[in-house]
């Protein structure tokens, strides 16, 4: 029996979807059998920010209302082995699957694998509460903003009031430039206004960018500093000790500049 | 911005906006969590001293009321309204 992890964040643009990608990605690398699970019903995108984008026949609302198979709307991602999207459904609303179709179809997903990651859409509102009705775990994504972190707290509390116990923060976008100038909340100050554990840190990383472009997420690869924070928060999941990353400045200077042009296909 | 830059903002104590955004959080969080709207206590505020101005002669120079947390817990519901309202003297019947 698997476990169901939703990834939440109140406020949209924080890095939800890539953040599911991510994590989902480093599970399967680490050998275990993991699902993405698209609720963002209507503004689908975990299929693009994966690169599965082009293989989707069926998805989440074909699925609760019989049109197929579980098993048929699933898409294998070739290149991580052990990892599989059930994309949400891109011409229908939130209101499409409901809150017991939800826990039905998760408990069915959590059968077949270890890791059901559920990327949740924006807002508090009914597809929110759906994303969150069958999660055994909430991942809080926030970035050091006041109004992602407001919504951070607001998200918690209402993770809190719906019996979701184990919730866990992972601040997105740091810049350590930023915080050393005294201009960006830095992980203490978010630890202290939240009051919630946290799982991990992600700096600022262009790459972010490059690798959604092409639809692979940064975690595959092992020597950019999202992708290592991402591998250090799924060994986290995994239950084992890493400590937090130390922050560097992105590097901008000209040599890295030819580095980041000539170095990379 | 260059480390130099950093450096003196910090010797200037200027521009530190992170102390600003977590003091504007803090406050803000506070209600929504309470769910007390900001403006309620300064209404609040002013029925307890027209109330009070009836029999007292208060130093409103020097009064304090605000709302504040119950307890370190950070997510525990409970506030309370906190209140030093220095006085003068007695007002006389008149």
């Amino acid at each position: 029996m698997g476990e169901a992890i939703v990834i939440t964040s109140g406020k949209g643009g924080v890095g939800k979807t890539t953040t599911t990608a991510n994590l989902g990605t480093g599970l399967a690398m680490r050998g275990h059998k993991v699902v993405l699970v698209d609720a963002d019903i209507g503004l689908r995108n975990l299929d693009v920010v994966i690169g599965l984008e082009n293989r989707i026949v069926y998805d989440i609302v074909d699925v609760v209302e019989g049109n197929c198979k579980l098993k048929n709307a699933l898409i294998k991602d070739k290149r991580t082995e052990g990892l599989y999207l059930l994309p949400a459904a891109q011409t229908r609303d939130k209101t499409a699957v409901s809150n017991e179709q939800m826990t039905k179809l998760v408990s069915e997903l959590k059968e077949e694998f270890e890791y059901v990651l559920i990327d949740c859409p924006a807002g508090i509102e009914h597809g929110f509460k759906n994303a969150i009705v069958a999660a055994d775990k909430a991942i809080v994504v926030t970035v050091p903003e006041v109004s992602a972190v407001r919504d951070a707290d607001r998200i918690i509390g209402l993770l809190l009031a719906n019996e979701v116990s184990y919730v866990k923060l992972i601040i997105n976008r740091l810049r350590k430039d930023m915080i050393d100038a005294g201009n960006m909340l830095d992980i203490d100050d978010t630890l202290e206004i939240l009051s919630v554990d946290l799982l991990g840190i992600v700096p600022e990383d262009s790459e972010i960018i490059r690798s959604s472009n092409i639809g692979e997420p940064v975690v595959i690869k092992a020597e950019t500093p999202a992708g290592i924070a991402y591998r250090n928060i799924v060994a986290r999941i995994l239950g084992e000790d890493v400590p937090l990353m130390e922050l560097k400045k992105e590097p901008t200077g000209f040599l890295s500049t030819l580095k980041r042009l000539f170095g990379r296909k | 911005m260059g480390s130099w830059a950093n450096f003196i903002q910090k010797l200037t104590g200027k521009n530190q906006t992170k102390d600003i955004a977590k003091e504007r959080l803090k406050l803000v969080l506070f209600h929504d969590r309470s769910e007390i709207p900001p403006a309620l206590v300064d209404v609040i505020k002013d029925e307890i001293i027209a109330v009070l101005d009836k029999y007292l002669d208060i130093d409103r120079e020097r009064m304090d009321v605000e709302l504040t947390r119950l307890g370190d817990e950070a997510r525990a519901s409970a506030s309370a309204l906190v209140a030093n309202i220095p006085v003068k003297g007695i007002k006389k019947p008149q």
